[in-house]
């Protein structure tokens, strides 16, 4: 098959932009420690916000000074908690999941993105050193309130 | 009976229904973004049934990228390949028949959509829970789907016993690999509704398995991008050289872009789901690796149809390094529409590519971004060239001429700078402020002063792309009821190989890509099925939240 030069050119050149790109993909996910959710814990949607499953009482829990991990439990029309207040400098691990039907969870300006499926727990852990207020919004559609889940986590200086 | 009498009425039932689909789908879009910035009209659609937001924009999802889209490729590929061998459908009735179930489908979905009773959006996840007609409907409409494709795989086999030996015209061909695509695609949400969805919407089982649900809905969900690009690829390979006065610069190319999308477009569908509890990330990267050599059939797209287009304004007196682009047909409508949409799909294609990024993904998944993204794609690249092919197509099928070649030109350009300024306010809102899709944001509690202009900018963009829909109608109206006859009949634009060597035999031989699509996917997405299959818990009873 006869490929015009310029054109074999053009392709090799593609293709090695390609490979490129991937290994920055690949270079920065490791080299910044990018994460995203896995399987992580499988529960049941009719029980886990009950008392005494891993979601009956939600909220922000202190593992040491500095660390901490945030049950959110999502529901229509609203995450529970709404309001998350840690110190800046601490590390805190989200652990979600919806007792419903699917929700999505970012916190703003942040590389926290997650989908939030009722039977599955999202994990990912973050760092805030920037004090400041960061929404995060329901990013999945869930009825016709979707467009008031919201929440803010609260990094105090 | 004049010779293709039947195609071309099966082709314009199709082309008509898909257009009636786009019409009421798309009046949503320019609501929407009206919305958002503060006009909100949905109260006084309550007198026509609208009963939200949500289930306009369930219209405006279902309509637009599943029944438009998918009537008219069917309907478009029964033109191309019968015309692509200059020969009749083998059983027309078969085909007839496919249409019959596909609008026995769209019949079924739309009740309950028009009703309130399915605004579970077009990707319906469970356990939203819409009626089970719905559901149905959309099966039918699939079904449907494979019947035409059949019917035009009988077709391929009469013309193969008469011509053995030859190579398949490249319309014909690139046509067929895409509904094969389809078909395997398909399956996918096939196994979601037949197996998961219906027999809980029933309530013959008590719950269903939503992390199993969304892996088969974009084991589809991709491929699916793919099922509405490659016809405007079609045309602009195949067709649109010849419209600009050229030739197809590199035929052979052209055909192995074709095949790499038909083993590439399935096994990467967990880009969709980097953010999904429940996939393990090894294969999240395999599929970012899959999606990123999936870029290199669109790259050689990109050479070869700029080429093909090249030659064309040569041969008009082009002059230049880069002086000749202005000796392309720039005054003709179809022409037009289908330049300005690649130009749109360049920054669709950029992108894509940041979607794809197992990393940057995080900062774009499930924010306006992403409708940003896919109005550059499926809204312009695949869209405007619909309405550029439509712009022959449409005399060709009515015999009457294009009813105004200048308000083709306005519809296009209108269409080009609207999508230009919504996708740009999109876009931005979506990365800087992470400002989530699929909200109903003109009354969010955490609308934030900061989004307005860029809001704004999207709502004038939709301004332009109301306008520019009118338009559309207005000319379809005009061809078909009032323009004048054709003095001479049109026929199909076929573009001629720059050169005439035929293209290897392996380019022109099913069963290696087949097997070699197959086997990518079981690779691909065996052992994640095969986890999702053995731990199903179908623990969720549906929710309707509308």
């Amino acid at each position: 098959m006869h490929i015009n030069r310029y054109e074999k050119f053009w392709i090799i050149l593609s293709s090695l932009l390609l490979v490129i790109f991937a290994a920055a993909v690949a270079t920065s996910s490791i080299a910044y420690g990018v994460q995203v959710p896995v399987p992580e814990q499988r529960v049941d949607p009719r029980l886990v916000a009950t008392p005494g499953n891993l979601f009956g009482e939600p909220g922000l829990r202190e593992l040491a000074p500095g660390r901490y991990e945030a049950y959110i439990l999502s529901q229509a029309w609203s995450f529970s908690p709404r309001e998350i207040r840690i110190p800046q400098g601490s590390t805190v691990t989200f652990y979600m999941t919806s007792r419903d039907v699917q929700h999505g969870f970012k916190l703003q300006g942040t590389n926290i993105n997650m989908m939030v499926l009722p039977g599955q727990v999202s994990k990912l852990t973050a760092t805030f050193d920037k004090p400041g207020t960061y929404l995060f919004m329901c990013h999945e559609y869930c009825g016709v309130g979707h467009q008031s889940m919201y929440g803010q986590l609260i990094v105090e200086g | 009976m004049m010779k293709f009498a039947r195609e071309n009425r099966l082709t314009s039932w199709h082309i008509g229904i898909a257009l009636t689909a786009l019409f009421i789908g798309g009046a949503f879009g320019p609501l929407q973004k009206m919305e958002h910035v503060g006009i909100n009209l949905y109260p006084a659609l309550n007198n026509i049934g609208i009963q939200s937001y949500y289930q306009g924009l369930s219209l405006h999802g279902v309509l637009n990228a599943l029944v438009w889209t998918t009537f008219f490729i069917t309907g478009f590929f029964v033109f191309t390949v019968s015309r692509s061998w200059n020969r009749e459908l083998r059983y027309p009735r078969l085909n007839t028949a496919a249409l019959i179930v596909m609008t026995l489908g769209l019949v079924s979905a739309a009740v309950p959509l028009l009703g309130n009773k399915a605004s579970v959006l077009y990707t319906f996840y469970p356990p939203l829970q819409a009626d089970t007609f719905f559901y149905l409907g959309l099966t039918l409409v699939v079904v449907g789907s494979w019947i035409v494709g059949y019917g035009l795989y009988f077709t391929y086999g009469a013309w193969r016993k008469d011509n053995p030996g030859a190579r398949t015209p490249f319309i014909a061909l690139a046509s067929l690999i895409t509904m094969v695509m389809w078909q395997i695609a398909t399956l996918g949400v096939a196994a979601e509704i037949l197996f998961l969805i219906i027999p809980w919407s029933l309530g013959w089982v008590e719950g269903i398995d939503p992390q199993l649900s969304r892996t088969f809905f974009w084991f589809f969900g991709h491929p699916l991008v793919y099922f509405w690009l490659l016809p405007a690829y079609v045309s602009w390979y195949g067709m649109l050289p010849k419209q600009a006065g050229g030739k197809l610069f590199s035929e052979p190319l052209a055909r192995l872009v074709f095949w790499l999308f038909l083993a590439l477009s399935v096994p990467v569908g967990l880009h969709h789901q980097f953010t999904d509890p429940g996939v393990p990330a090894g294969w999240k990267v395999l599929h970012a690796v899959l999606t990123f050599s999936l870029f290199i059939p669109s790259l050689i797209t990109a050479f070869t149809v700029v080429a093909s287009l090249e030659t064309g304004a040569r041969a008009r007196g082009g002059k230049g390094l880069i002086g000749w682009i202005g000796k392309l047909p720039w005054g003709d409508p179809s022409y037009a529409a289908q330049n300005l949409a690649m130009i749109l799909f360049v920054f669709g294609g950029i992108g894509g590519l940041i979607n794809a990024s197992y990393n940057v993904n995080l900062a774009v998944h499930n924010t306006m971004w992403v409708p940003g993204h896919f109005h550059l794609t499926l809204g312009s690249a695949v869209t405007l060239s619909f309405f550029g092919i439509l712009y022959w197509l449409l005399p060709k099928l009515s015999g009457r001429q294009l009813w105004s070649r200048k308000v083709g030109l306005w519809q296009a350009w209108a269409w080009f700078v609207g999508m230009l300024l919504m996708s740009n306010g999109l876009h931005i809102v979506g990365l800087i402020f992470s400002v989530p899709r699929r909200s109903m944001l003109g009354v969010a509690p955490y609308l934030q002063p900061e989004w307005a202009p860029f809001l704004t900018e999207a709502f004038i963009g939709a301004m332009f792309l109301a306008v520019s829909g009118i338009l559309v109608y207005v000319n379809v109206i005009g061809t078909v009821f009032f323009a004048r006859k054709l003095e001479k009949p049109i026929e199909m634009p076929v573009a001629e190989p720059l050169d005439p060597t035929p293209a290897p035999a392996w380019l022109d031989s099913w069963k290696p890509w087949l097997v070699g699509t197959v086997a990518l996917i079981l690779v691909a997405y065996g052992p994640v099925l095969f986890a999702l299959i053995r731990d199903i818990a179908s623990t969720s009873p549906g929710f309707k939240l509308w």
